[in-house]
């Protein structure tokens, strides 16, 4: 595989965040709102993608990071009444703390223990959400209030259920967390990453900390997945324990391996084809998440390594 | 006459001759025009715009676990729509329902909720029954300033912390459906309560709600046992029950519902103490169920009854038929269908108040949204008969919830027999708050 060079790669990708900006002046308001939806759950996956498909590390617990973000942001409006920037970076660090905790913990394990244990994490992270039903609203979750969504920057103020502001908002979150991927995947840490990958013995035997070089991942993956969860809180206004359920750990791993693990694009390509084809697909069938499965499966057999991961593989061997 | 555009083309009526507008010609055009303007076809053209249909966007829980439910609510519906429409539809116009599946998730909830008002450009968007995907669309409904007709039975809406545009004007809520049932309750069945209830948020309502009401009634509840949502045996649970109950009051939800029956039934034989549930537990499974045997002589919450009733109103009987259950509540044809008959009388009624208020708010379109909401909000009652099978209701356009009457059922030889049907003012409380302060 051969490496773009960095004005190649930046260009790429401020090309794509070009193009996003400028879909919102055309697309029709309904796909105008999805597609910011979209932004802020590719960040999501994004998150996802840091750990699994740099690092090789199968969570499938990630919900409980997004939770943390969701839950961090939203209950520090509607229990605390903070305003949204304090609420924002509640959420994320509360995806920080967690991912911390949770690395030192489940990164005693490797393979499918790891899958398992995080697996569990997440699920006791889902039944605390219903535990603590008094504060966080349980099964049926919250909504935090139309009113509080507002951001004051000084004499101005932005209003986060406004379509446009929201779009910029996930616009926003997802060029920065998209260019801080690409640059950590492009620096001397994200190889030693790709490193412990294809072997981390090797990597040990080369001098490198690995344990450290993983749960430096794990939070920044962690983190990353709580910044989405505490965007969603913030421009869709809802928290619910459905978020943090086992569904919300799958579906970012399906939208990576969609899109392609491993390539900073990916996680946005997935989650777009993986929303439009359930959408569409919905309208004309019940049996929808059958359509879905097909195409998953059609997939799995031309794209073995996701949409973007084959088109590098085949055609264009320097995408990051 | 349509060019190939679609266009309508002049030159082909004689009115404009190829080669030119003669004066003959535009005096025989004028007189034409003038024909055309009073003839049927022109009023009817003219009148395109206000004779579109109204298009309601239905929520509907086609998959996931509410699916059960959402395929009856559909029935009903669909069963409604056609009578409204062939009465005339609303203020003239046909009614048209969109449907589109939000999977039982509230993410996919707001999706769609954003889809009928960005997309298909619905009038109102109705139907959604699981608590956690209208709590879930409700932002989304108040951002996008569609009115939003809920037939969820949740105490969400008339606990004013959704938005102005939400409403819950067909089904009366749990907080009180719970209430209304205290009395009964402490009269007849017993007066210490030992409540079983799953442990989460449809139980709280219930583990909330029923000790002070049983209170004011001069019954207690003794004990309260959640058990986790996650259980699937429950024998271990049953030691906790105190052996001076009188009661158990159940509410459990899901499959796991007849494994629950059934182990009560082994744990206490036939020496039990009363038993009183609600239906929400069994709703689309049929009563004669193996393991429900245990249940006999026990009671029901029953919104709407089940079973055809000897005292059935004309009313009920024709809601029936045009919904299409027979006398055991299963579809007409397959007895092995069984309704949500508890519940879904609700998506009935809530249409016929949205043509009320559309009606009173001389609703012409989408710009007339927030006269819809003012319109709602000034109703007051409902009265029994074909647009309210079910029976008489108050309207609290403060809280934007229904008042109804419940029933109360005894299962008895393989039946819901109804034993006793509550007052509106049974399950009146304090308004929690006002939403037409909300500004529109």
């Amino acid at each position: 595989m051969s490496e773009a060079s960095p004005a190649k790669a930046y260009a790429l990708h401020l090309g794509v965040i070009a193009l996003l900006f400028a879909l919102s002046f055309v697309l029709p308001e309904y796909y105008h709102g999805l597609l910011a939806r979209i932004m802020v759950l590719a960040v999501f996956a994004m998150g996802y993608n840091m750990l699994f498909g740099y690092v090789g590390l199968l969570s499938l617990g990630h919900a409980m990071f997004f939770g943390a973000g969701l839950y961090g942001a939203g209950l520090a409006i509607i229990q605390l009444g903070w305003g949204v920037p304090l609420a924002f970076l509640v959420g994320i660090a509360c995806g920080a703390v967690l991912a911390l905790v949770i690395g030192l913990l489940a990164l005693r394990t490797t393979g499918v223990a790891f899958m398992i244990v995080t697996m569990m994490f997440a699920q006791v992270f889902s039944l605390l959400i219903l535990y603590f039903a008094t504060w966080t609203g349980g099964d049926q979750g919250q909504v935090v209030p139309q009113p509080a969504r507002v951001l004051n920057l000084g004499a101005t103020s932005l209003d986060l259920t406004d379509p446009t502001v929201r779009y910029m908002s996930a616009l926003l979150l997802f060029s920065l967390v998209l260019l801080v991927t690409l640059a950590i995947v492009r620096s001397r840490y994200g190889r030693v990453l790709v490193a412990i990958r294809e072997n981390e013995e090797r990597t040990k035997m080369l001098g490198y900390d690995t344990f450290s070089n993983k749960l430096m991942a794990v939070v920044v993956s962690g983190t990353i997945c709580a910044a989405s969860g505490a965007a969603y809180a913030l421009l869709f206004g809802y928290v619910g324990s459905s978020f943090a359920s086992v569904q919300y750990s799958i579906l970012p791993l399906l939208w990576v391996l969609l899109g392609g693990a491993a390539t900073t694009l990916g996680p946005l390509i997935g989650t777009v084809f993986m929303y439009y084809v359930i959408d569409v697909s919905s309208g004309y069938t019940s049996a929808y998440l059958l359509i879905v499965g097909i195409a998953l499966i059609l997939l799995v057999l031309f794209f073995p390594k996701g949409i973007l991961g084959t088109i590098r593989q085949r055609w264009l061997g320097w995408l990051p | 006459m349509a060019d190939k555009n679609g266009f309508f083309d002049l030159s082909k009526t004689g009115l404009i001759s190829k080669t030119g507008l003669t004066r003959r010609t535009a005096l025989k055009g004028l007189a034409a025009g003038a024909g055309l303007a009073v003839a049927p076809g022109f009023v009817r053209y003219s009148q395109a715009q206000s004779s579109a249909p109204i298009k309601i966007g239905f929520q509907s829980h086609r998959t996931g676990i509410g699916a059960a439910y959402g395929r009856w609510y559909e029935k009903t519906t669909a069963a409604a729509v056609k009578a409204i429409n062939a009465a005339g539809g609303i203020n003239g116009r046909q009614v048209e329902v969109i449907i589109e599946d939000d999977g039982t998730d509230p993410g996919r909830g707001a999706e769609v909720v954003g889809k009928f008002a960005t997309q298909h450009k619905t009038d109102i968007v109705f139907g959604t029954l699981f608590s956690h995907v209208v709590i879930g669309s409700a932002p989304a409904a108040g951002e996008a300033k569609i009115p939003y007709f809920v037939v969820s039975e949740g105490h969400h809406v008339a606990s004013t912390k959704l938005n102005r545009y939400v409403f819950q004007p067909g089904i009366t809520d749990v907080k009180s459906q719970i209430q209304s049932m205290a009395p009964w309750i402490a009269a007849n069945a017993g007066k210490k309560v030992t409540q079983i209830f799953p442990d989460f948020a449809f139980g709280y309502d219930h583990r909330d709600y029923l000790p002070p009401a049983l209170k004011a009634q001069g019954a207690e509840v003794i004990a309260q046992i959640a058990i986790p949502p996650t259980e699937s045996s429950f024998t271990k649970y049953f030691p906790q029950i105190p052996p001076e109950t009188e009661v158990i009051y159940h509410v459990m939800v899901g499959p796991a519902v007849l494994t629950f029956v059934k182990e009560l039934g082994e744990f206490y034989g036939s020496n039990r103490p009363q038993l009183f549930g609600f239906i929400d537990s069994l709703e689309a499974t049929d009563i004669n169920s193996p393991g429900l045997e245990f249940l006999d002589g026990s009671h029901f919450w029953e919104g709407s009854p089940r079973y055809a009733q000897p005292d059935d109103s004309a009313a009920q009987k024709a809601y029936r038929a045009a919904v299409g259950i027979d006398d055991n509540g299963a579809a007409v044809g397959d007895p092995k269908d069984v309704s949500t008959a508890a519940h879904m009388f609700g998506c009935w009624e809530t249409l016929y108040v949205v043509k009320k208020a559309m009606e009173d708010a001389g609703y012409k379109g989408p710009e007339d949204r927030a006269k819809l909401v003012e319109a709602t909000e000034a109703l007051t009652a409902f009265a029994e008969g074909p647009e309210h099978p079910q029976g008489p209701k108050t309207f609290n356009g403060k809280i934007h919830q229904c008042f109804g009457i419940q029933n109360i059922s005894k299962v008895e030889g393989g039946k819901l027999k109804v034993v006793h049907k509550t007052k509106i003012e049974d399950g009146l409380y304090e308004a929690e708050g006002d939403y037409t302060k909300q500004a529109l």
